[in-house]
């Protein structure tokens, strides 16, 4: 049948047509052609991969300055804290020193005072001690008037050494 | 194709008017299926104009006959004209000629086929492909040269769709390391196939030829796949050829095996100009069968004819449609096929990739 023969008119121009596209193309389309969309790709795939980086760091580096923030935060709550202690630490401080002062001025002013109660003990006693004598010789000189009484006195006195030995 | 849709656009525009004036026009209209389908499926000297039976494009006719080249305009041997060149005289062969619709010099009366080389309406259908192919790629060559970095949008930009498609798709994975190596050819077939396949869709001049569904074409084709495969062929696929491996006595005394696979090397491409010839063709026959079914019952009655035209048309339309289809998945069958025909004498597969490209073929075939 017709249908199943080859044109031998078909089969020459078919050879003719397809090796002069084929070389064309060959020539000016498919190697242009598949390196731009191959470089395309590319392209593509580093812009992705770069928004991607991108991206990351944003996130990265607003999870940084929440950080710091944070630690900011944290330090000053720190420090304000640190101060309070010290400030009633001082206040502590000054009162015990106040009163270890307050002490210390009592006691010696204790001190002092005792001191000038003894003295003042001291003179009473030499005072009173001066008077007893004076008042003492005022007697003796009056009860030792005469001789007998004198020789009384020797008396009982040897007595009493007598006794004691 | 062109024949059927003007038949279509013709018998519902002017059903009516057939029915009415029947009885005279009866003897010169009774119409000859076969004759209109294989006209339309074969070759021919012009192209076919709508609305007018009788008139057809002239084409050049270019014949060596014995002394030189003779070439006229086809339209010359319209209607079994004769027509004398120099002294030989040529004719297109009739109905009872060996040589039926083919040029042939008459030499004593007698009908002498000269070496036809004449730009047919298939070659020309065949030029005007190679030209749309040649120039789109070209053009978005051009247009990725001139925008580096930039994709091309609307038509052109469908364009590289395929064109990804198929080298993303089909040569690459397939191929691996030589795909750059053969993604010229195999993409041009794509292309080319696809372009035909579409234009023989069409229904008025630059399409209508009926040229994938052509078996000199589809065997060009695979013929180059053919050189492809066996020119660039590694070893191992000749050792595979002339020495397999397989038990000593099927090889040694008598050559079974290599006798097979030799026969192996030539049914491959066989296979592929059948395919693609038998599905084009086929697909371009059924939508003109079906076109006739209409003629055929309005000759019975004008009744028939009204139903029959409803039918028909709804029938070629889904037809056509499954043709676009069948266009697509022709072009690329052939280039996946051609593809594994050349990726299997490329670099020695592993046993993994033995089985998906057997399993590519056993999808193809089915």
């Amino acid at each position: 049948m017709e249908l199943f023969t080859p044109d031998f008119g078909l089969i020459f121009w078919m050879f003719v047509a397809f090796g002069i596209l084929f070389i064309v193309l060959w020539r000016f389309a498919w190697p242009m052609i598949l390196k731009s969309v191959d470089s395309r790709a590319e392209l593509i795939d580093k812009g992705v991969e770069y928004a991607q980086a991108a991206k990351a760091q944003l996130d990265n580096a607003r999870q940084e300055a929440e950080d710091y923030l944070n630690d900011a935060r944290r330090q000053q709550a720190d420090i304000l804290r640190e101060a309070d202690k010290m400030k009633t630490q001082i206040i502590e401080e000054a009162r015990s020193a106040a009163q270890v002062e307050a002490q210390k001025v009592m006691e010696s002013a204790k001190l002092q005072i005792q001191q000038q109660q003894k003295e003042a003990q001291q003179q009473f006693r030499n005072q009173v001690s001066e008077f007893a004598i004076q008042i003492a010789g005022k007697i003796v000189h009056n009860q030792m008037k005469d001789d007998e009484a004198q020789n009384k006195l020797v008396d009982s006195l040897l007595d009493d050494i007598e006794s004691k030995n | 194709m062109v024949k059927a849709l003007c038949f279509v656009i013709i018998a519902s525009v002017a059903m009516p008017a057939m029915a009415a004036a029947d009885e005279d026009a009866d003897t010169e209209k009774a119409i000859n299926p076969k004759e209109i389908i294989f006209e339309h499926l074969l070759d021919g000297y012009g192209w076919e104009v709508p609305f007018n039976h009788h008139k057809r494009i002239p084409l050049p006719v270019i014949v060596w006959a014995g002394d030189g080249l003779h070439c006229f305009s086809s339209a010359r041997l319209e209607h079994g004209a004769s027509y004398d060149d120099n002294g030989h005289t040529f004719v297109i062969a009739g109905a009872g000629s060996k040589y039926k619709g083919k040029v042939v010099e008459i030499v004593n009366g007698q009908e002498v086929c000269p070496i036809d080389i004449s730009i047919t309406k298939n070659v020309c259908a065949l030029f005007i492909t190679i030209f749309l192919v040649g120039g789109l790629m070209i053009w978005l060559a051009r247009y990725l040269k001139h925008h580096p970095n930039k994709a091309p949008r609307k038509g052109l930009g469908a364009i590289e769709a395929c064109v990804t498609f198929v080298y993303d798709g089909v040569v690459k994975p397939i191929l691996g390391k030589s795909a750059s190596k053969f993604a010229p050819y195999l993409m041009t077939v794509f292309f080319f196939i696809l372009t035909m396949n579409l234009l023989g869709l069409v229904v008025i001049f630059p399409g209508g030829a009926n040229l994938t569904g052509n078996i000199a074409v589809t065997l060009v084709l695979s013929i180059c796949t053919f050189v492809a495969t066996n020119l660039f062929a590694k070893k191992h696929y000749w050792k595979e050829i002339f020495w397999p491996d397989v038990p000593i006595w099927l090889k040694c005394p008598i050559p079974i095996m290599q006798v097979i696979e030799v026969f192996g090397m030539f049914t491959k491409p066989a296979a592929l100009t059948v395919r693609l010839f038998a599905n084009m063709m086929g697909g371009h026959m059924i939508v003109i069968t079906l076109t006739l079914l209409i003629f055929i019952f309005s000759a019975i009655s004008p009744v028939a004819g009204g139903g029959a035209t409803v039918i028909s048309l709804i029938f070629s339309i889904f037809m056509l449609l499954i043709d676009v289809l069948v266009s697509f998945i022709q072009a690329y069958v052939f280039t996946m096929l051609s593809t594994i025909f050349i990726g299997i004498a490329q670099e020695h597969h592993d046993e993994e990739q033995h089985e998906s490209v057997g399993k590519k073929i056993e999808d193809a075939l089915v």
